[in-house]
């Protein structure tokens, strides 16, 4: 291969190579700096490097992960540079085609404690701030208020244990449209919105108790730097105290099946104010909800509040037009249950079935919705069965 | 029937790197189809479920298809010839070690087209979700029982070969130490596929027959699983990454004429490596809501394995230091494995970190990492010994410009293909996710786009191979000036039957 570089003209030889590879060497680094300072220059333009990096987000906790990891980053980038420089000034150098001729050592008792000593002091170094901040971060004692967190299938579910109020959250529907058709980039927030976002005081902290109904979820808002799982069956706790007042979105973080990655969190964290204010406006919707189920509906009027409900709470395992998932997920279209008689479909609804997928909604749903969505199924999706269920009727079943 | 029946190592070592070849690209098909959908937000192509069963079969034919039979191939060729004995200690058992393995896959590839689909529980199955699972799961049960017991066999093989059937004069620390990396992980190998046999076998239970070992209803616990799980998972990826230390510790010092530095000390970390694997998996279960103690003690624990590791990258970086390199394809593999590998071990030390990782875990962050070690690491040694040792297999040296081609593609793409991942997963994104929200979609762009490119290169790789095995250059017994082993001193190829007298060995 370097036959060219032998006898009487070796000197001139490998001299003249010597130059043309550094030569090269250069005008390959220089195009390389160049591309990389173009590219660079059009991603910052395009929006890349918004989305480059963790947020620091608004908790004492996010912050510390924030710090945690930039510290291991620039540690890593440090020992990146020794390490990578010296494999490059080596491949550069210690080349064949240079003339370089291979040395022999092959062992330096020296250098082999020396690169198994320095590592263990510099984990060391990073172990103990590490170590201090883990401690902070599982400590639940004197927390202000608590809310559990159940993980269901596709949803999540809040109890505000002190105030006793709960809010369910789903993926909303103004996202839950476009994913098949539809143009995502319409919708700012798509895939990060719910129907009834939960509301948390600032400023306070707050215990979150979390655990699921089905299978294991995890409860995850990057700007509240606390992630942990949902399992059914136990409580996992973790604490937050969000510092400044904002609209947060997060998600499921454990695979929890087919929607997993649709059903989000958002957290509005506003003043202790806003938050009781918000707490009695919840109060009120349900003994308004309780009211409007008292009075007589039109089936027209069910039938399009329904299909919001179907929508909601329905259509992620039964399907937007009711063809459903086979055998998991059952055919609303022409279905026994949804054509057959009305108490047996408002029961499968209500206290759903045990052993399958099928979930209670009685508890879910308010009695409207609950009427609303079972009128929906019987004459939309294909079925014309005509009947109808007052709200009225489904709150007395549910006392 | 000659590959039917055969007993021979090289045989069973040429199916073996075959059928690795094949499943790969399975596995990379799958990837196509995660990544097209992936390109844009919206679901475009397949609905979600589809998409959780192809990040499924991606990662187990991925791991337990191409990277392990990948590795168990070159040891079926290399060991014999590299410690001088004549074949492996248990041929037969070898035969059947290698045919299992068709048709486990012809089973867990064949649940695809049962009701419901394949397994979609992510290639770890937790409980409750994968007992929610259909047609498809006594099958999966089945076919990974049928892998371990393959791995098995093999590893069993290959520590009986290297304790009893060395050449005279070869003590172990004269061995190569692909072959010392191989010792080590048979013994991995042995000691935690029988944990992932057990865990399976409870699913099985749990879901056919009543017990509740993972269900809080019955007294059990969903966490249980993961520690059983992850008790076999951690040894498993140094079972997956131990052999391409070994290989790219054969390849440095042969291309740059120099001995590996610090024999004695790669030995000594690769089994600490091996020992501190059993102390740390449950790094990968950090929110699953451990006492602060456990939580502690992995961080620790974790942390350190980066030690031995860098001592190893140290010792590569310390046998190129002042030899005279040349850069062949397996050299430029061998150079970007330490590199990129390296990458991949600092988001892996920044995993450790318990506080930060609360952020990482089960994001992009997490997807990025293992698929620098796997990838850029695993992969890319499985390949840079391929092209180091087809020409001592099949007498033809390959042909070099190719070989590069498929280096410079293969190497830029899957930087572009998994370093954005990094970002994203540090955005917010979670992982097996089919559809994402609008601030992802740049980097899930450019990530697909790397992946496409990425896949088409390894065609490439297998037109490399074709056009090897059918002819080139005639490749003489050394092939590469600098290399040092048994192995060369056969000829290119080797007869059927080598080393039927053993080889003296100072």
């Amino acid at each position: 291969m370097s036959s060219m570089c032998t006898g009487d003209h070796a000197g001139d030889c490998l001299s003249g190579r010597v130059k043309r590879t550094r030569a090269r060497t250069a005008r390959l680094g220089v195009a390389a700096l160049g591309m990389l300072a173009l590219l660079v220059s059009g991603a910052v333009h395009a929006g890349f490097m918004d989305v480059i990096n963790m947020p620091r987000g608004v908790t004492p906790i996010s912050r510390v992960a924030y710090d945690q990891h930039m510290l291991m980053f620039w540690w890593c980038v440090g020992i990146g540079i020794v390490v990578f420089g010296a494999m490059f000034y080596s491949i550069v150098r210690h080349r064949k085609s240079v003339g370089h001729e291979a040395a022999h050592f092959h062992h330096s008792t020296f250098a082999e404690i020396a690169w198994t000593v320095v590592p263990c002091v510099i984990l060391v170094t990073m172990a103990i701030p590490a170590t201090k901040a883990l401690i902070n971060m599982e400590d639940m004692t004197k927390s202000e208020m608590t809310v559990k967190v159940t993980g269901y299938q596709w949803k999540w579910r809040y109890d505000y244990i002190e105030d006793d109020i709960t809010v369910y959250s789903n993926l909303a529907n103004s996202s839950r449209e476009l994913i098949f058709d539809g143009d995502p980039g319409t919708n700012e927030n798509y895939l990060l919105e719910v129907d009834n976002p939960i509301v948390l005081p600032i400023n306070k902290k707050i215990r979150l108790l979390l655990t699921a109904d089905d299978v294991i979820h995890a409860w995850w808002v990057p700007a509240l730097g606390q992630k942990k799982d949902a399992i059914p069956g136990y409580i996992n706790e973790i604490w937050t105290r969000i510092e400044e007042p904002g609209v947060y979105r997060g998600q499921c973080a454990e695979l929890c099946g087919k929607d997993h990655g649709f059903m989000p969190i958002v957290v509005h964290a506003k003043s202790q104010a806003e938050y009781d204010d918000w707490v009695k406006g919840l109060k009120k919707t349900s003994e308004a909800s309780a009211a409007e189920a008292m009075r007589e509906w039109k089936q027209d009027e069910l039938i399009a509040r329904g299909k919001e409900v179907y929508m909601t709470a329905c259509s992620a395992c039964h399907q937007p037009n009711g063809a459903g998932i086979p055998p998991q997920f059952p055919a609303i279209t022409g279905s026994a249950v949804a054509t057959g008689p009305l108490a047996v479909h408002l029961d499968r609804v209500m206290n759903g079935k045990p052993g399958t997928a099928m979930a209670a909604f009685a508890n879910q749903l308010s009695a409207t919705d609950l009427a609303a969505v079972v009128t929906y199924q019987r004459n939309g999706l294909g079925n014309k069965v005509g009947d109808m269920i007052q709200p009225a009727d489904v709150a007395a079943k549910k006392n | 029937m000659r590959w039917v029946f055969t007993t021979n190592h090289k045989d069973i070592g040429t199916l073996y790197l075959l059928f690795a070849l094949l499943m790969f690209f399975i596995g990379g098909a799958m990837a196509m189809i995660i990544r097209l959908e992936l390109f844009s937000p919206g679901l475009q192509f397949v609905d979600p479920h589809f998409f959780n069963q192809m990040t499924t079969n991606h990662a187990l034919v991925m791991i337990f298809g191409a990277v392990m039979p990948a590795f168990v191939g070159f040891a079926n060729w290399l060991v014999p010839m590299m410690v001088g004995a004549p074949d492996m200690a248990l041929p037969r058992m070898n035969n059947w070690s290698f045919w299992i393995l068709p048709f486990a896959f012809a089973m867990l590839l064949s649940t695809q087209f049962m009701e419901g689909g394949a397994p979609a529980a992510g290639w770890t199955i937790y409980p409750p979700l994968v007992l929610q699972g259909g047609a498809h799961f006594p099958f999966m049960i089945f076919a990974i029982h049928l892998m371990g017991i393959s791995s098995v066999m093999g590893a069993i093989n290959i520590i009986v070969t290297i304790v009893n059937m060395r050449a005279p004069g070869m003590t172990l620390l004269k061995m190569p130490l692909f072959v010392w990396t191989w010792l080590i992980t048979a013994f991995l190998l042995v000691a935690a596929m029988p944990v992932l046999a057990g865990a399976v076998t409870m699913l099985l239970t749990d879901k056919y027959f009543a017990t509740s070992f993972f269900s809080a209803a019955g007294g059990g616990d969903p966490v249980m699983y993961q520690h059983i799980f992850w008790f076999f998972g951690h040894p498993e990826v140094y079972i997956m990454i131990l052999p391409a230390f070994g290989i790219v510790s054969q390849i440095i010092p042969t291309f740059a004429r120099k001995p590996l530095f610090g024999y004695d000390s790669m030995v000594y970390a690769t089994a600490s490596i091996a020992f501190l694997s059993f102390v740390v998996w449950a790094h990968h279960m950090f929110t699953v809501g451990m006492p602060l103690a456990g939580e502690l003690f992995f961080m620790f624990t974790t942390m350190l394995i980066a030690v031995p590791t860098g001592v190893k990258v140290f010792n590569w970086v310390a046998t190129m230091w002042r030899g005279s390199m040349t850069f062949e394809t397996p050299m430029l593999f061998a150079l970007a494995f330490v590199i990129l590998f390296t990458i991949g071990g600092f988001s892996g030390l920044m995993l450790a970190i318990v506080p930060s990782d609360f952020q990482y875990h089960d994001t992009y962050f997490v997807v990025a990492h293992f698929h620098y070690v796997l990838v850029t690491g695993a992969i890319f040694a499985i390949i840079a010994g391929g092209y180091y040792w087809l020409p001592k297999w099949t007498g033809h040296m390959y042909n070099e410009t190719l070989g590069k081609w498929h280096f410079w593609l293969s190497t830029i793409f899957v930087n572009v293909l998994f370093f954005p991942q990094h970002f994203l997963g540090l955005a917010g994104m979670p992982r097996r996710i089919p559809d994402y929200a609008l601030q992802f979609a740049e980097w899930n762009w450019v990530s697909s786009i790397g992946a496409f490119g990425f896949g088409l290169s390894q065609i490439l790789l297998v037109i490399v191979v074709v056009k090897c095995i059918r002819g080139g250059e005639k490749a003489t017994d050394e092939v590469w000036e600098g290399a040092e082993g048994l192995e060369w001193t056969l000829s290119s190829p080797p007869p059927y039957h080598t080393f039927e007298e053993a080889p003296e060995v100072r």
